[in-house]
């Protein structure tokens, strides 16, 4: 098992021109390391569908990668997704889970089936083939820059534990600003 | 009774990219049309995920539009806040209207989709429009407007289903 930061400092050192979409604790953790124009938090948006988001984007900019940092929890909300991306199968999507198992945000509860959940083999059966599953940082840090520079779809199940240090507090930005410094940033503007 | 062609042909005009959509028994037989025209479908598997791919697509600079019926309207509630209202997002939704007719002419037993359409609609302040004829093809242009303008979603319901 390693720690959420740890992965995500790992990646934050990776990232170079990625859109980056985070969902619930990870947007909190993801701020920690990254202050970039192309991060997107999705507070505010609709429970559970980062990952939709990231699809759009993905199919949208073809040209560029789009990570989604997603929860554990908001991931089981919206499990047919994993088969819409893997019918779209657009190469450019990457779609991580960070997975600790409890609904962090209100309290640690765990989520339904954490014993027996595998999110990386639910995603290679709805067809995404490349999907991966570490619960060791070595492994991961190992794969990382092949999960980057590949094309995809791309599936990656992280199991961390929460870290303990204080982080960030959430962005008070309001969405509709949030997502026009992205789409200025895209040069996507109507 | 409106052609699927001449709805497909009115999104085409509006520049409209991408059709994100679950087939309805409303809008079943735009299938052809839409697989004919340059716009990309984008199938999905519950009504939910066809605002936040939306979102997405717009945020990248694309022109989609939802095309569900009102039962997973009603199932996408807080995607719909979320995605689209809170974002402030232009958005043309096409909503499969069962059991308009039924409702309308008084035929047999009022479905409930039916029934709780326009309410739930108007307390979202979601404007909304009828398409069941031919005639009715030109409010999707104007919908379509009104949506960029207020940057906000303006729903088009097909009354019936669409002839081929």
């Amino acid at each position: 098992m390693m720690l959420r930061s740890q992965a995500l400092k790992h990646l934050a050192a990776l990232r170079t021109n990625e859109i980056v979409l985070t969902a619930m604790m990870a947007v909190r953790q993801w701020a920690a390391f990254s202050d970039h124009q192309l991060d997107f938090s999705t507070i505010g948006t609709g429970m559970g569908h980062a990952s939709d988001i990231g699809l759009g984007l993905a199919l949208a900019q073809p040209d560029r990668r789009v990570i989604v940092l997603n929860g554990d929890g908001s991931m089981l909300m919206n499990l047919g997704q994993l088969v819409t991306i893997a019918q779209q199968a657009p190469p450019n999507l990457i779609l991580m889970v960070l997975h600790n198992g409890t609904y962090e945000v209100t309290g640690g509860q765990p989520i339904p089936g954490p014993a027996s959940l595998d999110f990386a083999g639910m995603a290679r059966a709805a067809g995404i083939a490349k999907s991966h599953d570490f619960d060791e940082l070595d492994a991961y840090v190992a794969a990382l820059p092949d999960i980057l520079n590949s094309p995809g779809p791309t599936f990656v199940n992280l199991r961390v534990l929460a870290d303990e240090t204080p982080l960030p507090p959430p962005s008070r930005q309001p969405l509709p600003q949030r997502a026009a410094q992205l789409m200025q940033a895209l040069g996507a503007t109507p | 009774m409106a052609r699927s062609h001449l709805v497909v042909e009115a999104m085409q005009d509006c520049g409209v990219t991408h059709v994100v959509w679950l087939p309805d028994s409303e809008s079943h037989y735009m299938y052809d049309a839409l697989n004919a025209s340059p716009l990309h479908l984008v199938p999905v598997c519950r009504e939910g995920e066809a605002f936040g791919i939306a979102a997405g697509l717009h945020l990248g600079g694309k022109t989609p539009v939802v095309l569900i019926q009102n039962t997973g309207l009603f199932e996408s509630g807080d995607v719909l806040r979320g995605n689209v209202l809170n974002l402030k997002m232009p958005l043309l939704l096409m909503v499969g209207y069962r059991g308009y007719h039924e409702m309308v002419n008084g035929q047999g037993p009022v479905d409930s989709a039916a029934t709780f359409t326009e309410p739930i609609l108007d307390a979202w302040g979601i404007v909304h429009y009828l398409l069941d004829t031919d005639d009715d093809v030109p409010k999707i242009a104007s919908a379509f407007k009104e949506s960029r303008e207020a940057s906000r979603p303006v729903a088009i319901l097909i009354g019936r289903e669409y002839d081929a």
